[in-house]
């Protein structure tokens, strides 16, 4: 009695997989996984996904003849679930190439299953170098901007205006520890030192013993190798115990959406480095102008990078007259990324995207001359002096 | 220069005077989870979620209605407790009867309904509300700077902890509050209408971790999140202090506020983890908490 079942039952998941298979053969199913909730919500978010479906529009709708389709999820900052969502939509949606946000944790597990299923996996709100270092894969393309960028550009900008001596309040993960490790190379490698380090849990809101030790130091420099609402947490309390007139702050990593909340008054005179600021030039204010008709807020750089990875996936996916992942694979790394994000930026054989960054300051109250007017360009940094000439030797890719 | 375990004397003073401000913190905020315990027997995990709600309501009468800080130290309390109110008597009464799980996932899920709308609304990244400006600028202690805005922080929790205190222990009203607790019915028969004094407990609760949103909105970035990664904190320190005695949360507020402060100088990764580390020994060593009767 029980054999026909079984048999019966086969019989309809095969349907239904060969179903799903044929579903997925007319379309282009582009994926999203990314903190939709969390503390990092506000930085791609809703907005990454909107920006994703302007690229689709840009491409017309369709690409070879098939509909484009997006899919998103909410990974809660928990590497199992970014993993495993992005397994199930290989498996099951014919996902074809997937797009990852915030959290360098999750990242690194979802690069892994990238390499299995061999899914294009681009990665722009995680920051951790070692997404193209030791964690690298042939599949992983890191598009917006990485740890050693960042220290590259805020780090050194600094450390050559005099401030020598740093502090660090880092965010005790691995993108906290990866961003510490690369501005202290910067900071010694230009005669500079760093007097101590504090590792501050993911989601602390007080940071005033922190910041007490940092004044304790004597440092110059106060580095926070941290993100979101913890860097918004520490920057405050610096300004309430008066540290920001001692010390310099340095954030490793701001994105727009933390100035704005922050607001001029607290967050004026800070360095930082960014891949794109939405005030740099006509095309990239014709973008954000489009973006801000649907999201009522300025696009972040890596909601601009969202639209510019999948504008360019589909161009190279036309430009090969398929979907397979190592043709699509090959035609980026051998092509110049030209768009409103970025001017001859290229894929590494690495995985890392190579392009221009910014080091910026923020504006005072009153050099900000209309909303959201919020930075001045330091200095324009080439992508090879944000990131060096060479692929990371950590890995394995590099090597051949 | 004198050190204690290897850290120089003043950085240790700087931390406990840290400590103490973020401590009296800790007993504003569990001060009225322990009412709403002691007296209701509800686990109320919506306590973040209304604290949050007391700091946004500030930013919000700041920013849109023109109410300044003083005057959102009394309104936003009452604001948020008269939504305290409302849920009470919409939702919360028709559980009493049951075991205080369904209370306690009640209030949760209160919580993430909540925390959701204001994201929707606000964002994750959150607001700033500035320090008033007769609170700005700092005493110098010669050890460290003190914000004069902490020092007010620590000077409105004791008071206001003392004064719930009396309220409770030390009056009338606080009595028949008590006795309520213990034999509903047999006050009731004394003619005191005892539904309404609970709704006005939970409101009084709700109001109280209002006001410490409010107290807490000039220090940290006003987010839909803030309230989510602290009640968990607070209700260690309940436990700790006994659940439902008020001196006990007051007292384990402040400190362990002073030995969270002290942990983030001698070994910072684990400043997150130590309340519940001392939760676990106290636990062991005391099931009812330092001040617990039962």
């Amino acid at each position: 009695m029980l054999k026909p079942g079984i048999t019966a039952l086969c019989a309809l998941l095969s349907l239904y997989t060969s179903a799903q298979a044929a579903a997925a053969a007319d379309q282009i199913v582009i994926g999203d996984i990314d903190d939709l909730s969390g503390v990092y919500a506000d930085v791609q978010g809703q907005g990454g996904i909107e920006a994703v479906y302007m690229a689709i529009a840009d491409s017309g709708g369709t690409v070879l003849g098939k509909k484009v389709i997006v899919l998103s999820v909410d990974h809660q900052n928990k590497p199992d679930i970014g993993a495993s969502k992005f397994r199930e939509w290989a498996d099951q949606n014919g996902l074809n190439m997937l797009i990852g946000g915030s959290n360098t944790g999750v990242s690194i597990a979802m690069a892994k299953v990238a390499a299995v299923k061999k899914v294009p996996f681009f990665a722009i709100g995680a920051g951790g170098a070692s997404l193209t270092g030791a964690d690298c894969t042939a599949y992983t393309v890191h598009y917006a901007y990485d740890t050693t960028a960042l220290g590259n550009g805020t780090a050194s900008a600094i450390v050559k205006q005099g401030g020598k001596s740093w502090f660090f309040i880092t965010a005790d993960y691995a993108f906290g520890t990866q961003l510490q490790e690369a501005a202290t190379r910067v900071v010694i490698a230009n005669g500079g030192k760093v007097l101590g380090a504090v590792r501050a849990p993911l989601g602390t809101t007080d940071y005033s013993s922190f910041l007490l030790q940092a004044q304790a130091s004597g440092a110059q420099v106060l580095g926070l190798a941290n993100a979101g609402t913890d860097f918004s947490n520490s920057l405050k309390g610096a300004n309430e115990f008066g540290l920001t007139k001692s010390m310099t702050p340095a954030a490793l990593l701001a994105f727009i959406s933390d100035i704005h909340s922050l607001t001029l008054q607290t967050a004026q005179g800070l360095y930082l480095t960014t891949a794109w600021y939405w005030d740099l030039n006509d095309e990239t204010r014709t973008f954000a102008k489009r973006f801000f008709a649907k999201m009522h807020r300025e696009p972040t750089m890596t909601q601009a990078a969202y639209y510019s990875a999948a504008l360019q996936y589909l161009s190279a996916v036309k430009a090969v007259g398929s979907t397979d992942a190592d043709l699509v694979m090959a035609h980026l790394k051998q092509t110049k990324i030209n768009d409103m994000f970025t001017k001859n930026g290229y894929v590494r054989a690495d995985g890392l995207m190579v392009h221009t960054m910014y080091v910026m300051q923020v504006k005072t109250p009153a050099e900000s001359k209309y909303p959201w007017d919020y930075y001045k360009v330091i200095k324009v940094m080439s992508g090879e002096e944000a990131d060096g000439s060479q692929p990371d030797p950590a890995c394995v890719l590099a090597k051949k | 220069m004198t050190t204690v375990f290897g850290v120089p004397l003043p950085a240790i003073l700087g931390q406990l005077m840290l400590g103490l401000v973020n401590g009296s913190f800790y007993a504003l905020l569990s001060l009225g989870l322990a009412v709403i315990f002691g007296l209701m027997g509800v686990v109320n995990f919506a306590r973040g979620a209304f604290y949050m709600l007391g700091a946004f309501a500030a930013y919000v009468g700041l920013q849109f209605l023109g109410v300044n800080y003083w005057c959102a130290l009394i309104l936003a309390p009452l604001a948020v407790g008269l939504l305290g109110i409302a849920v009470e008597r919409l939702f919360l009464r028709h559980l009493y009867q049951l075991d205080p799980l369904y209370g306690l996932l009640l209030t949760f899920g209160i919580a993430l309904i909540i925390e959701g709308i204001m994201r929707g609304l606000f964002g994750a990244s959150g607001k700033s509300y500035p320090v008033p400006p007769l609170l700005q600028g700092g005493f110098n202690l010669g050890f460290m700077v003190l914000p004069i805005y902490r020092a007010w922080v620590v000077l409105a929790s004791l008071t206001v902890c003392g004064i719930t205190w009396f309220l409770i222990e030390r009056t009338r009203l606080g009595a028949t509050l008590r006795a309520a607790t213990e034999n509903a019915r047999l006050v009731q028969a004394f003619g005191i209408n005892v539904p309404l004094l609970v709704m006005s407990t939970y409101g009084a609760g709700v109001a109280l971790a209002a006001l410490a949103g409010v107290l807490a909105a000039p220090v940290v970035q006003v987010s839909p999140l803030m309230g989510s990664s602290l009640v968990i904190v607070v209700f260690a320190v309940v436990v700790i202090g006994g659940m439902g005695s008020i001196l006990g949360a007051v007292v384990s507020g402040l400190v362990l506020g002073l030995i969270e402060g002290l942990t983030k100088v001698v070994y910072p990764e684990a400043s997150n983890i130590v309340v519940f580390v001392i939760m676990a020994v106290v636990l062991i060593w005391r099931p009812t908490g330092l001040f617990g009767k039962e």
